[in-house]
């Protein structure tokens, strides 16, 4: 049996986040997230969970990393304000590799801009925001049923890699009504407690990159720092090997897995000619664009990125391997347009439709922008 | 001289030797720390420490408990979260006067005001040490460190009376030369269900010592011994006879709300059930 609702993107994605497991919700105020916060507050009390409203977006990403270490699913959703503040704690996550999801719904930016407007101008952000070297994961869902399945697989993907996942909504998403449908078999990923033995080693370099983690209360004795530290757990900042051993092996347990992470969706890219590269919200359009174009006999696919983060290089390619133009939209000035440049540009003419503004690029705009580039 | 230790069995032994300077304060701090948790009957196992960065930031890694070492000044929201996901453990949060006063400041004024269950010790050595020696919240007006080389020109925080201010249940002030005082306040902290904060005035002999013409451990405790008033002294004082002096003694300790209890009270009244514990590692919730 299978249930629907009518309800608000928002609300979906925290719909999605108590069934996932998550039981500990720590934020602040900020359109146009808050939804998510006063949903959850309403909420998780009723599934024997906590909320706590903090006193900044940087306390907030420190609370639902200790949320995370004291054994309980954790959350935080914010904006791009918030999101800038949560850097710090963002990188200490991945570092000591907690798993925790951040939700982003973005806004018109830089700085306080446009809180009620949409925007996808913290893709970089989600990619680079904190210092140092590590690969996150993201999801960017273009519906509210979308909003609501991502949450759960974001919670998955952050117990399966021990990491940080961010969801990268958009304010279209965020508040947009629309039906979805939740299943009563919904796969949730429990997190695997560590055999309790003499040589447990909670950050060990073992061949697929993720160790067990134990919550703090067990009996293990862990120490977590966001100091490089061995497989013990113990800071060791001078030895380069080490450094080099930690931060490979938290890079490389997402890398090595971009096949099972990354999900790409696409239509009539075969014998497209010209094929629209999108992600989030503005990927309604770029489908309603594709429909029209082909009604029109122009030779127009789609490509819709699930998870921006890691890039879907591989799939990208294959799928556009036989266009000679792809047009990325987003509503930035070009962020997701570099890496499609980076893995396509040598072979396809890649161009760029990026809006700014606050609303989204309609199918007609696109369209127009397609036939700018020639899809005769 | 070769006879151990009796709290060496609380100490990870294949992390020392410690990275404290000689005639630092921390080592008697831990002592105390430990004296005051044997004293309070706690379960050791049942503690689980936080703390952020700076020297006292680096005690938890001493200690052979899960120890997280956060970020610079969030140590306390980190707890928060840590204490909210399990209010069984009993969260111990070791920071100084620059990570709790100055980065961290908002993050101390909430969660006293939260008055949530977290005993906190905070050294205050009235400088950075980690750093090299620069001017912290709590350096004295006119004291110099390398980033005040003409004299600090800020007024130092109080911390044990703001935190008391703000909201917490518990508050007090010692130093490193009033230990069994110290041990007593720590043991009151660590019994107290709400937020208890036990500041503790110590030497830093390399950085503060040697900008501030006090070059050894004990001329910086002979200072601070002769500038102790207590703080039923200090309430007979004027402000210009207290000017210089450590107030030492209780600032809060009363009986209030406790945040995690009221979590868990409207868990039960919403779910009919008490707020879950380790339940990242169920499906069935």
């Amino acid at each position: 049996m299978a249930e629907e609702f009518f309800i608000q993107g928002n609300e979906a994605c925290a719909k999605g986040a108590i069934a996932a497991g998550c039981r500990f919700f720590a934020g602040y105020p900020i359109t146009p997230s808050t939804e998510v916060a006063e949903t959850l507050a309403r909420e998780l009390p009723k599934v024997g969970g906590s909320f706590v409203q903090m006193e900044d977006e940087i306390a907030s990403a420190g609370a639902i990393i200790g949320g995370s270490w004291g054994g309980t699913k954790s959350m935080t959703a914010t904006s791009g304000p918030g999101i800038s503040l949560m850097q710090e704690n963002i990188g200490y996550a991945f570092m000591t590799e907690t798993p925790i999801v951040i939700v982003d719904v973005q806004r018109g930016s830089p700085s306080t801009a446009q809180p009620t407007m949409a925007s996808q101008s913290d893709m970089m952000q989600a990619r680079w925001g904190s210092h140092g070297d590590y690969e996150p994961i993201a999801l960017s869902p273009s519906s509210v049923q979308e909003f609501f399945d991502f949450t759960i697989k974001a919670f998955n993907l952050a117990e399966e890699y021990r990491c940080p996942v961010l969801v990268m909504a958009d304010e279209v998403i965020g508040h947009m009504r629309e039906k979805i449908v939740v299943d009563d078999n919904i796969e949730v990923v429990a997190r695997k407690k560590p055999e309790k033995t003499d040589d447990y080693l909670p950050f060990e370099n073992i061949e697929n990159g993720t160790t067990p983690m134990p919550a703090f209360g067990d009996g293990f004795n862990i120490h977590v720092t966001g100091l490089t530290h061995d497989e013990r757990g113990y800071p060791d900042t001078n030895t380069p090997e080490t450094h080099h051993n930690l931060i490979k092996r938290i890079c490389d347990k997402v890398l090595n897995n971009k096949d099972k992470i990354c999900s790409v969706k696409s239509e009539g890219c075969d014998d497209a000619d010209i094929i629209i590269v999108s992600y989030g919200a503005p990927v309604r359009s770029a489908v309603e664009a594709a429909n029209r174009a082909r009604a029109n006999n122009q030779k127009v696919g789609y490509v819709k990125i699930d998870t921006p983060w890691p890039f879907p290089d591989e799939q990208l390619k294959e799928i556009t391997k036989n266009a000679s133009d792809v047009l990325v939209v987003e509503m930035n000035l070009g962020q997701m347009y570099y890496e499609v440049d980076r893995v396509l540009g040598k072979d396809t003419n890649v161009h760029l439709m990026g809006m700014i503004g606050g609303l989204l690029p309609t199918p007609d705009e696109i369209l127009d922008e397609i036939n700018k580039i020639g899809g005769n | 001289m070769s006879e151990k230790n009796r709290f060496l069995p609380y100490l990870r032994e294949d992390r020392l030797p410690h990275i404290f300077c000689p005639g630092c304060g921390n080592g008697a701090i831990i002592n105390a720390f430990l004296a005051a948790m044997e004293k309070a009957e706690m379960d050791f196992d049942n503690i689980a420490m936080v703390s952020g960065i700076g020297c006292s930031s680096r005690i938890p890694g001493y200690l052979k408990c899960d120890s997280l070492h956060t970020t610079h000044g969030r140590a306390l929201s980190f707890a928060t979260g840590l204490k909210t996901a399990n209010k069984d453990l009993d969260v111990v949060v070791f920071t100084g006067d620059g990570d709790a006063a100055s980065i961290g400041g908002n993050h101390l004024i909430h969660a006293a005001r939260r008055n949530i269950n977290l005993t906190v010790i905070c050294i205050n050595n009235n400088i950075y040490g980690m750093t090299g020696g620069q001017i912290s919240p709590t350096s004295p007006k006119g004291s110099f460190g390398t980033t005040a080389p003409y004299g600090n020109l800020d007024s130092p925080f109080k911390l044990a009376e703001l935190v008391a201010a703000a909201g917490a249940s518990y508050s007090a002030r010692w130093t490193t030369v009033q230990i069994e005082n110290l041990v007593l306040s720590i043991k009151a902290g660590l019994k107290n269900k709400g937020f208890s904060f036990i500041e503790v005035a110590t030497q830093c002999p390399t950085y503060f010592g040697r900008k501030n013409k006090l070059k050894t451990a004990t001329a910086m405790a002979a200072v601070m011994k002769a500038n102790t008033v207590f703080k039923s002294a200090a309430d007979r004082m004027s402000a210009r006879e207290l000017e210089g002096k450590i107030v030492v003694g209780e600032f809060a300790n009363i009986q209030k709300d406790e945040f995690t209890e009221n979590l868990e009270r409207i868990s039960v009244e919403k779910s009919g059930k008490k707020t879950l514990i380790n339940s990242a590692y169920s499906t069935e919730l």
